[in-house]
């Protein structure tokens, strides 16, 4: 037995509304799959692919604290601003970024990678040069592995020097087709 | 260690409704579910630890019944504790409580039955924490009192 589907929504609505929540996360259906998306009052903390949500919570609670809810009121405008991307509506984000728990340097290269725009491309070398370390090629390879927000922080646009798609945290496969969504590849 | 609130709140919502509707009816019990729920969710970075939760959340639930019956009744009932749980400690200091006022009893049974915090129960009860200490030492004296009389 679980309790009425609205009265449970009632209560997440009215927990997202307090401001008393750590951080709010909810399940999102994109053509890439269900997403998880969590957003603290700071902004978006997290997008993650194939969630777990038991593993997922954990993190979420480590960077943000105990007081984490699924409530999809947080993450609304998250959701709303994913749905217009991936119907080719929005070109870029419009979103606040909680990048607690980061390096200064991870920091810095995920700023110069948000200035990536839709539709263009970078490599590793150049996003290391502009976050102003430019033979760390390698360790910016590390960081868009473990980029926090995905999509919204468009790793997807950072590719080899030779042209080659390299990697990608979510898998490959959806590096392929986030640029091909942007017009990047046919 | 203390779960996600998301874990404790999966984990006890039907039980909490169920005590509501049984204390409230089905009409009241909804308000009085999400009031709960919002004042577990105020305390909830102020526990010090994560055992009792069920106690203390059903302690809430009795409170906010309580408050609900007081705005809407003329008479007031006097809550159910959360007996359901077989802790021994609290059967004993149960039936040694009975003839306690609520808010004492509450404070007596789950500092010394449960070991919960003061912040804790503040936090049941919808009280301070020194409020929480002296409803629990003034049943502790009146139990004292009792117990040589």
């Amino acid at each position: 037995m679980s309790i009425p589907t609205d009265l449970d929504r009632r209560f997440r609505d009215a927990a997202a509304r307090s401001g008393m929540l750590d951080a709010g996360y909810d399940l999102v259906q994109t053509p890439l799959g269900e997403l998880l998306v969590a957003a603290t009052d700071r902004g978006l903390l997290r997008i993650s692919f194939d969630p777990d949500p038991d593993a997922e919570l954990e993190r979420i609670e480590r960077l943000a604290g105990r007081r984490v809810l699924r409530s999809s009121a947080s993450v609304d405008n998250v959701h709303r601003e994913l749905d217009e991307y991936f119907e080719g509506r929005r070109h870029a984000f419009d979103l606040a970024v909680d990048l607690r728990g980061l390096t200064p340097f991870s920091e810095r290269v995920l700023h110069e990678l948000a200035r990536v725009p839709f539709g263009e491309t970078a490599t590793y070398a150049g996003l290391a040069e502009r976050a102003g370390k430019p033979k760390a090629a390698r360790a910016v390879g590390t960081i868009m592995n473990r980029n926090p927000i995905p999509i919204v922080l468009p790793c997807h646009r950072i590719i080899g020097a030779n042209g080659s798609l390299v990697g990608y945290g979510g898998g490959l496969d959806r590096k392929v087709a986030l640029l091909t969504l942007e017009g990047v590849l046919l | 260690m203390i779960p996600p609130f998301e874990t404790f709140y999966a984990e006890h919502n039907r039980e909490v409704l169920g005590l509501l509707r049984r204390k409230l009816g089905p009409d009241r019990a909804d308000d009085a579910f999400q009031e709960t729920f919002l004042r577990a969710l105020r305390a909830y970075d102020r526990l010090d630890h994560g055992e009792h939760l069920r106690a203390w959340v059903l302690t809430i639930a009795s409170r906010v019944a309580i408050d609900v019956y007081r705005r809407t009744n003329a008479t007031v009932e006097v809550p159910e504790l959360a007996h359901e749980d077989p802790r021994p400690a609290y059967e004993d200091l149960g039936e040694l409580t009975d003839g306690l006022p609520p808010k004492e009893r509450a404070a007596v049974v789950l500092r010394y039955g449960y070991d919960l915090t003061y912040e804790q129960i503040a936090a049941a009860l919808d009280s301070s924490p020194d409020a929480a200490r002296q409803a629990a030492s003034t049943g502790v004296r009146r139990l004292r009192k009792e117990k040589s009389a």
